[in-house]
């Protein structure tokens, strides 16, 4: 016995390192006949991690103060662009940010859309489905209460629109508002606050559920392409028989994932961190201005679906709750799936055609839902999005019925490679 | 003592009054932090009213205002103005400002004091943009019938010279006229409904 298995050994006594490297990575036994999809869990933790540095090295600079500085300019903003002209590598640190907060987004719409596809959200995995739509909608508070921050136009009057979203809440709704941004228009009380939750509460928040997440998911196991259990066909050792160790062989395919990923990620971070306005909208450039509205607001493209949503109902009554509450049902709606969903089979590779047309039109509204959030509403893009709205909700509610009538092929007894 | 049996019934409720008490003082414990993100006294203080020269609006020209840290727009109506604003009731979702969205004094067909003065919270009722002043009567973009007034760039809702809101656009009611009175012919207040030295209007 050597001096590092003694001090190995001393430390297992006390705190159980080699069990927790056992059950979570070299005797974690994941299906074998993991694809393409499954690259987005590992790059989700990946942007975390990038988004938590440079998010540390940007609170060293970053100052949230909504007042003038001597030249007129808010504090905020002009804390920003000294970021970006006079912090060494500055430039580099708030690019990575920003770009990783729509990165982020990217792996995780692709990660969710796998565990749909896939049937990952089915029994025995429902709390995991749940902790992941938690970790999105955090995510959402996360970023909208980040786009604030740099003071800008779009950041200023992004906030005013949504906190004004719960101004429209039956009773409570002015109230409500008002505590949200502790003062009667979006100030610097409201740019402290969302600094607060924003560097502070939320990560906090985020990474208690992602570790939930991920007890969750090594408790029941992952699922697969084919859907089918793997713990169900276990060998003399008790090992499923379609099940590797997690490590060495996934975390090799994952960081394989990993280079291609951070490939396009330092493309978009070097040669278009604007992403043509997608990623940093042109109007934010302009410092933060209360007594004037841009010509045109959009949210940052990952809202937009939701934001057309909201634009497509018109108001009930005097009231624009129906439109805000329709936007917040399209969101939580995710949490019923894994009970809407009847079918007998998982994947969508046993699925019969119905739910793969009810999925295409799924997709279909919610890429049109998410172009129509960006542009201008017209009268004949606002019934478009009315259609693609019922289309979107229609997917969901009508869940119950197509899965059920659907014909499907017989699962396979174990998986197929 | 430990030949006596357990008290179920006494643990129960022993077990029931501490976690009632432990919720009462949670929340009475909560309540600070929840309270302290309500609007602070200097943000309330801020809310004090503010004083406007209208002397220097020309006929048809705007000034905007910061009162609360919102827009207040004073508009100068013209006669023609005047004149346009009785004739597209039928099209206004409000004509009449039945909804509370202006202090009773108000409450009339050019919703002001004074007729040619216009002063209205320059925050669209719909998401909180603050819409462009829009005076061309039939701009090109907003139709031969636009009688002027305003428009809000984020979606779309138009409001007519009075601020009433017109039918079938997002905005779901007339925009708010502020509590205002006239110091002098020159002075306009707004923030407070009269100053016991102002002598009516």
């Amino acid at each position: 016995m050597n001096a590092l298995q003694k001090l190995l050994g001393w430390v297992d006594a006390r705190f159980p390192l080699t069990a927790t490297y056992k059950a979570h990575l070299s005797e974690y036994y994941a299906p074998k006949n993991f694809n393409f999809w499954y690259f987005f869990g590992s790059l989700a933790l990946l942007v975390l991690v990038i988004q938590i540095v440079t998010g540390i090295f940007l609170v060293m600079h970053y100052k949230p103060d909504g007042s003038l500085n001597a030249a007129g300019v808010p504090v905020a903003f002009a804390s920003v662009e000294y970021i970006m002209r006079d912090v060494d590598w500055g430039w580099l640190v708030r690019y990575l940010h920003s770009t990783g907060a729509s990165a982020f987004f990217v792996v995780v719409y692709l990660h969710m859309f796998r565990g749909m596809i896939y049937g990952s959200y089915r029994k025995p995995r429902e709390l995991i489905w749940i902790f992941g739509v938690i970790i999105y909608l955090v995510l959402m508070a996360e970023a909208f209460m980040g786009y604030l921050l740099p003071w800008g136009q779009m950041s200023y009057w992004g906030a005013q629109v949504i906190i004004n979203l719960f101004a429209a809440v039956p009773f409570i709704g002015n109230d409500l508002s008002l505590w949200i941004r502790g003062d009667f228009v979006v100030g610097d009380a409201t740019l402290n606050r969302f600094f607060s939750f924003h560097v502070i509460a939320m990560p906090l928040v985020l990474l208690a559920l992602v570790a939930a997440h991920l007890v969750a998911l090594h408790e029941v196991g992952s699922n697969n392409p084919d859907g089918v259990e793997i713990k169900k066909k276990k060998g003399e050792d008790g090992k499923p028989l379609d099940g590797i160790p997690f490590h060495p062989y996934y975390t090799v395919k994952d960081i394989l994932g990993v280079v291609v990923f951070l490939i396009a990620f330092s493309a978009v971070v070097f040669f278009a961190p604007e992403m043509g306005g997608y990623f940093l909208e042109a109007n934010n450039f302009i410092p933060a201005d209360p007594l004037k509205t841009p010509a045109h607001i959009a949210p940052v493209w990952y809202f937009t679906p939701y934001y057309a949503i909201l634009r497509a109902v018109p108001p009930l009554l005097g009231s624009q709750f129906p439109g805000v509450l329709l936007m917040g049902v399209a969101v939580l709606i995710f949490f019923a799936l894994p009970w809407l969903d009847r079918s007998p089979v998982k994947s969508i590779r046993y699925r019969g055609p119905i739910y793969k047309w009810f999925l295409a039109a799924f997709v279909i509204s919610f890429i049109g839902l998410g172009w129509l959030g960006i542009l201008p509403a017209t009268p004949l893009y606002t019934w478009i999005a009315r259609i693609l709205s019922v289309v979107y909700f229609a997917f969901f509610l009508l869940m119950p019925w197509y899965t059920k009538i659907d014909k499907t092929k017989p699962e396979p007894e174990r998986v197929t490679g | 003592m430990s030949q006596q049996e357990v008290d179920r019934e006494r643990r129960k409720f022993l077990v029931a009054a501490t976690a009632a008490m432990g919720t009462v003082g949670a929340a009475a414990v909560a309540w600070p932090f929840v309270a302290s993100m309500l609007p602070s006294a200097r943000a309330k203080a801020a809310g004090a009213p503010v004083e406007v020269d209208i002397s220097k609006i020309e006929p048809g020209a705007i000034l905007a205002v910061e009162w609360r840290g919102k827009p207040v727009w004073v508009v100068y109506r013209t006669k023609e103005m005047l004149d346009l604003l009785g004739k597209h009731d039928d099209q206004l979702a409000d004509p009449l400002s039945d909804m509370p969205q202006q202090p009773d004094y108000c409450k009339n067909k050019n919703r002001s004091i004074k007729e040619q003065y216009l002063v209205a919270v320059g925050i669209c009722t719909h998401l909180g943009c603050s819409p462009t002043y829009r005076k061309e009567i039939g701009a090109a973009d907003l139709g031969a019938d636009w009688p002027g007034g305003f428009f809000c760039p984020c979606h779309g809702s138009r409001f007519d010279l009075a601020a009433r809101v017109f039918k079938g656009v997002p905005a779901p009611t007339n925009l708010e006229i502020p509590p205002h009175n006239y110091v002098s012919d020159s002075l306009l207040l707004v923030g407070v409904d009269s100053k016991v030295e102002s002598v009516g209007a």
